[in-house]
């Protein structure tokens, strides 16, 4: 591992009443780096995401955001160190009041004050980014879900963040569309050259996506590390989820690119 | 003892919500130095609250005055001559049933209008959405609406105070066997600037209960469809109890002391 340490999460606890989600996560992300967050539904990875943009406060532990805690830091401080991150949602998340164009300018509008041609303008070249150019006047309802996930991720990088954060983002999606986000995911990245977390129990994305990977399993990370370490491991927890990945993807498709 | 244990809940409940509500009208409170910014949200909100309410206010208020006519002549009827019926419809309109009404009426439509809207946008992660692009809730959703009906509620009461005393004249006219001339004279025997004033800031108080009791129970809303439902129910319920002591309250301090 080389190069300048982005966000630094240490020692991070959370529960929720008697479940305890979290149980002392400590990783680092290193710029431009692409690092995916792997493990079965229910580990925790959505909740780490949410802590480290502090959507979500631990029971203990700290996330330094450029070596500064981001729990201590006042509204004010927050809101700035958000502006570096763009996050696409699971679900989307997209404004259903707004049109397509209004959610993705929507940052831009209110953090430097864009209007008319210039905004526009911005709303094109990002929707043109992933694909859906034109369709800017569409409203969310009227789009699908692949398109929304598209729209979520044009938002997300709508004023060139830092630190792009994923969400499970092909979850829901047809093998197909699952095939086409991953690739846009990874050429965002080339074209941005932003830094990335991507949480996915998705081994086949993990594996095409990241360059390296941190597997989570009862709230504690069994194992971080290359792609490539992460299947030649014989750690057994790492083995398990393995197998399960590929018994969940059938034969055919775990001879599909990215699986070493 | 079941009963009294609901009972003692739903009080709990209540100073809950009560609560969390003057936490949300603080921080709504705090990000008024960006009014500028959101005008374009308020002049929004005061179209939805407002004029979108204006069929069911008229409705309600018509009636109102039709029926409080009724109601007067039968009580007058043996004790004081009719002169006094513009005078009591007038009092009772622009003091009590002009502000009241309207705001319980205005809790339904648009508290629970607000508690759904924010609520979906809970549940479906959009408020997530909104605070990780470092644009805070209580600026752009929560203060808006607040505005909004802070300066609405006055407005529509206006309205519906003019509505329902042409109900009650129309009605003493038609059916009453009272004459336009004399309503008019008995409205301007004991007319005191105040009783409208002390009306209008009521209005004022119940504007702000209704849309903080929608946006606090809105953002509080947890767990899908099921939890938007609740949401929705709990800000009308707390919107209408608080409506109601308030009044009390109100009433007391500004016609027992204040006008007194």
């Amino acid at each position: 591992m080389s190069g300048r340490v982005l966000i630094d999460v240490r020692d991070l606890w959370k529960s929720f009443g008697d479940n305890h989600v979290l149980r002392g996560i400590s990783l680092e992300l290193i710029e431009g780096d692409t690092l995916v967050v792997l493990g079965s539904s229910g580990c925790g990875k959505s909740v780490l995401l949410k802590h480290i943009i502090g959507l979500l406060v631990p029971d203990r532990g700290e996330v330094l955001f450029h070596g500064r805690n981001i729990f201590d830091m006042n509204a004010r401080e927050l809101g700035e160190a958000r502006q570096h991150f763009g996050m696409v949602f699971q679900g989307a998340a997209l404004f259903d009041s707004m049109t397509v164009g209004e959610n993705i300018g929507l940052p831009a509008v209110e953090h430097k004050g864009m209007r008319g041609q210039e905004l526009e303008a911005l709303v094109e070249e990002k929707l043109r980014l992933v694909g859906l150019e034109g369709l800017s006047r569409l409203r969310p309802a009227e789009i699908s879900g692949g398109m929304k996930k598209r729209v979520a991720l044009a938002r997300a990088i709508a004023l060139n963040p830092d630190i792009i954060l994923y969400d499970e983002p092909t979850t829901g999606l047809d093998p197909i569309m699952a095939e086409q986000i991953n690739k846009l995911i990874r050429d965002t990245q080339n074209k941005l050259s932003a830094t990335s977390i991507v949480v996915t129990h998705d081994l086949h994305s993990a594996c095409f996506i990241g360059d390296r990977v941190a597997l989570i399993e009862n709230g504690k990370i069994e194992f971080i590390g290359s792609t490539d370490e992460l299947m030649e491991t014989e750690d057994e927890a790492v083995q398990n989820f393995i197998a399960r990945g590929h018994a969940n993807r059938g034969p055919r498709e775990n001879d599909g690119a990215g699986l070493h | 003892m079941d009963l009294f244990a609901r009972i003692g809940q739903s009080a709990i409940n209540m100073f809950g919500i009560v609560g969390s509500a003057g936490i949300v009208f603080w921080r709504a409170l705090i990000s008024l130095h960006r009014l500028p910014r959101s005008m374009k949200l308020v002049v929004e909100q005061m179209q939805r609250i407002g004029v979108e309410s204006l069929p069911l206010v008229l409705v309600t208020s018509v009636f109102t005055g039709a029926v409080a006519s009724v109601q007067v002549s039968y009580q007058l009827n043996e004790y004081l001559p009719k002169a006094y019926l513009g005078t009591a419809i007038f009092k009772f309109v622009v003091i009590e049933l002009g502000p009241v009404l309207t705001a319980l009426v205005i809790g339904g439509r648009v508290g629970a209008s607000i508690a759904a809207e924010l609520g979906t946008m809970r549940v479906t992660e959009q408020i997530d959405a909104m605070e990780a692009m470092a644009i805070d809730p209580h600026r752009y959703l929560v203060m808006p609406r607040i505005l909004g009906a802070l300066i609405m509620l006055p407005v529509l009461t206006v309205i519906a105070d003019t509505l329902a005393i042409g109900g009650g004249f129309v009605v003493s006219n038609v059916a009453l066997d009272v004459s336009g001339k004399v309503f008019v004279d008995g409205m301007r025997t004991l007319f005191y600037a105040g009783d409208v004033l002390g009306g209008l800031i009521k209005a004022c108080v119940f504007g702000l209960i209704i849309a903080l009791m929608g946006c606090t129970a809105g953002l509080a809303a947890r767990g899908g469809a099921v939890g938007v439902g609740r949401a929705a129910t709990r800000a009308v319920v707390a919107s209408c109890v608080l409506i109601l002591i308030s009044d009390y309250v109100l009433t007391t301090l500004i016609y027992g002391i204040i006008f007194s």
